[in-house]
């Protein structure tokens, strides 16, 4: 479903070169549950924001579903972005002052779904990541676990091919860090959603199916995970 | 409408910020209807009084006769005489006019036994109350038996009347000096108010016969005012005087005659043209303040589209395309300078309302003006929007969600 192949990526500034990927290359199927590991500087970021449709590779090619993202323009970018990833940030990224159920909607509405459909999607998924009580609270109003939780339901609204974690648990306590990685488990595991985290911790890798490890833009090693760590669901008292 | 309501919320947050950038559109936009509105008003007034001295008449002036090359000054010539009016009324070349009202006036002393005052005295005929479109208030005009037996009467304006008897005692029958000749009142005229060319009401008027001989020891005439029979044949006219005039004055080219004709209407071309290039002069002063409220719309603009630089990111993150962003953001700066637009609509008419209640001219806010204002202020808000709409559009994602 996903395949990245001899994937470069130098970025310039001015005169001075940056390779951040050198040579990156692997295949992801339907219903994996993959962590891309790596130190800072290793490339991490840059390869998802690659595989996010956010930015397009120097050289390699880089197909989503059979549809080559590598050479799109901008506005087919956000297209795919919209249809076929979800996106969970370190930083939650709501919009402030906005309530979580609009919050979950705002995909939605850039793919011109009509309204009645988007609350009742809305509804759903958040009451999935175990917030029916609180649709409408402004984001600012939650706590950082349930904000990651309000993004994680937007990430799914769209019912998309790839959901993608940044450092999911970066910004949040470690109990709230367990819940996430639950409820990444469940939806894996139930839905058959594909997830695709990046991290540099291992105790939150360690909760994939796999593991890629990056380092100085190379693929250093891609294994499965014989181990994988299941989360307790309902560590935390919401 | 969901949009609408999202950008209304947004503005809301920072309703300071927000307040200040609509007030100058506020006052852009209220200054220009407020000039235009007293523009508008100014020229009625202007037209109003001119038509209210008689749309049909003209004005036969004499002068400007050439002299060996030198031109003589405007009104000042002698060359029109009792015997002209005379023909104009009744050569059968001359279809068109319905009154003749031969005239001369001076200024001149004029005193009752307390009191004096310089007033201008006309020398008038009995014609000159239907061509001015002049009322009796009190007594009678002067008559054709006045004229042809130069008889010591005159008739007085208001004005001259409260100047002249401050006690408010009828002036009719009452006898006053006029460069030293002693006249008998027989009429008062009503009053007409001032206008800016002439007072009405500040005349003492004198058998022209009388005036002629008496006071100012002449034998022209300064003026002859026609009224036409319709404001149709005002050109007709114009020409039919104009020939006889010449004819009689034995000239044969009409670039070198002795007299002017006037129409009200030429007055009132001229003083509709003062008047419109005075109100287009202080529209413009006021466009210029609207151009320095677009500005600040912009500015504001652009420190919103940095402040929201994450959100921007975030959304095109999330799917939305460029157009989505552009439609966003212009939305918002075209609410805030319709908001502005409405407000200074009304703070427009509230001034000009004020202003000309203040100043007894007419209140005129047209809806020519009204619409202008709408369009203008969304128009504005569409133009100082669009850079800022562009710059959020061509954020990268990724660079604008790094940034702090």
């Amino acid at each position: 479903m996903i395949n990245v192949s001899h994937i470069k990526k130098i970025y310039k500034s001015g005169t001075i070169e940056t390779e951040a990927l050198h040579d990156v290359s692997f295949n992801i199927k339907k219903g994996e549950f993959v962590a891309i590991m790596g130190p800072s500087g290793s490339g991490k970021s840059t390869l998802m924001h690659i595989l996010g449709a956010l930015d397009t590779p120097t050289s390699g090619t880089y197909t989503l579903d059979g549809e080559e993202v590598s050479k799109l323009t901008d506005d087919s970018l956000a297209d795919i972005r919209n249809r076929k990833i979800g996106f969970i940030f370190q930083a939650f990224n709501l919009l402030p002052r906005t309530s979580a159920l609009k919050n979950v909607m705002l995909p939605m509405r850039y793919a011109g779904i009509p309204y009645e459909e988007r609350i009742e999607k809305a509804k759903k998924y958040l009451k999935m990541v175990g917030l029916s009580e609180r649709m409408e609270h402004y984001s600012n109003q939650l706590s950082g676990g349930q904000q990651q939780r309000v993004a994680i339901a937007r990430g799914l609204a769209m019912n998309p091919s790839i959901l993608l974690a940044d450092e999911p648990t970066g910004n949040i306590a470690s109990a709230q860090a367990e819940e996430v990685m639950a409820i990444f488990q469940e939806i894996n595991e139930k839905e058959g959603h594909t997830i695709v985290m990046i991290t540099h911790e291992l105790d939150i890798a360690d909760h994939a199916k796999r593991i890629i490890t990056i380092r100085d833009g190379n693929v250093l090693s891609d294994k499965k995970n014989p181990h994988q760590k299941k989360a307790k669901k309902g560590a935390i008292i919401l | 409408m969901e949009l609408v309501l999202e950008s209304l919320s947004t503005l809301t947050i920072n309703k300071l910020r927000t307040g200040l950038a609509i007030l100058g559109i506020v006052i852009g936009i209220g200054s220009v209807i407020a000039l235009i509105s007293l523009g508008q008003a100014t020229q009625q007034q202007v037209q109003s009084q001119i038509q209210s001295l008689g749309a049909n008449l003209l004005t036969v002036i004499p002068g400007a006769q050439n002299t060996n090359g030198v031109r003589g000054a405007l009104g000042g010539g002698t060359t029109l005489t009792l015997d002209d009016a005379n023909a104009i009324k009744a050569n059968p070349s001359v279809t068109t006019i319905q009154n003749v009202s031969p005239e001369v006036s001076k200024r001149l002393q004029v005193a009752t036994v307390k009191t004096n005052t310089n007033v201008q005295v006309i020398g008038a005929t009995a014609p000159y109350l239907i061509v001015h479109k002049v009322s009796m208030d009190e007594g009678a005009f002067i008559t054709d038996r006045d004229v042809t037996g130069m008889t010591k009467v005159a008739v007085i304006g208001p004005q001259v009347a409260s100047t002249l008897f401050p006690d408010g005692s009828d002036p009719i029958g009452q006898d006053i000096r006029i460069s030293g000749q002693s006249f008998t009142i027989i009429g008062m005229t009503v009053s007409k108010g001032g206008t800016g060319f002439q007072n009405q009401d500040d005349i003492v008027y004198v058998p022209l016969s009388t005036a002629q001989k008496q006071l100012f020891g002449i034998d022209y005439l300064n003026t002859i005012a026609l009224e036409a029979k319709s404001s149709e044949v005002m050109i007709d006219a114009e020409n039919q005087v104009g020939y006889l005039l010449l004819s009689r004055h034995k000239l044969s080219d009409p670039t070198n005659a002795d007299f002017s004709i006037f129409s009200q209407q030429d007055i009132l071309n001229t003083a509709s043209q003062t008047t419109g290039s005075f109100t287009s002069l202080l529209s413009g002063i006021a466009a210029i303040s609207l151009l320095v409220g677009g500005i600040g719309i912009m500015n504001i603009m652009l420190v919103t589209v940095t402040e929201r630089t994450r959100e921007i990111g975030l959304r095109k993150a999330l799917g939305a395309k460029k157009q989505i962003i552009v439609t966003q953001f212009l939305l918002e700066s075209v609410i805030l300078t319709s908001v502005g637009g409405i407000f200074g609509m009304l703070l427009g008419i509230a001034t000009s309302f004020i202003i000309s209640s203040f100043s007894h001219s007419p209140f005129v806010i047209s809806l020519s003006s009204i619409i202008l204002a709408i369009l203008v202020s969304g128009g504005i808000g569409i133009l100082f929007g669009w850079y800022p709409a562009q710059r959020a559009a061509n954020l990268q994602p990724i660079e604008a969600l790094r940034y702090e």
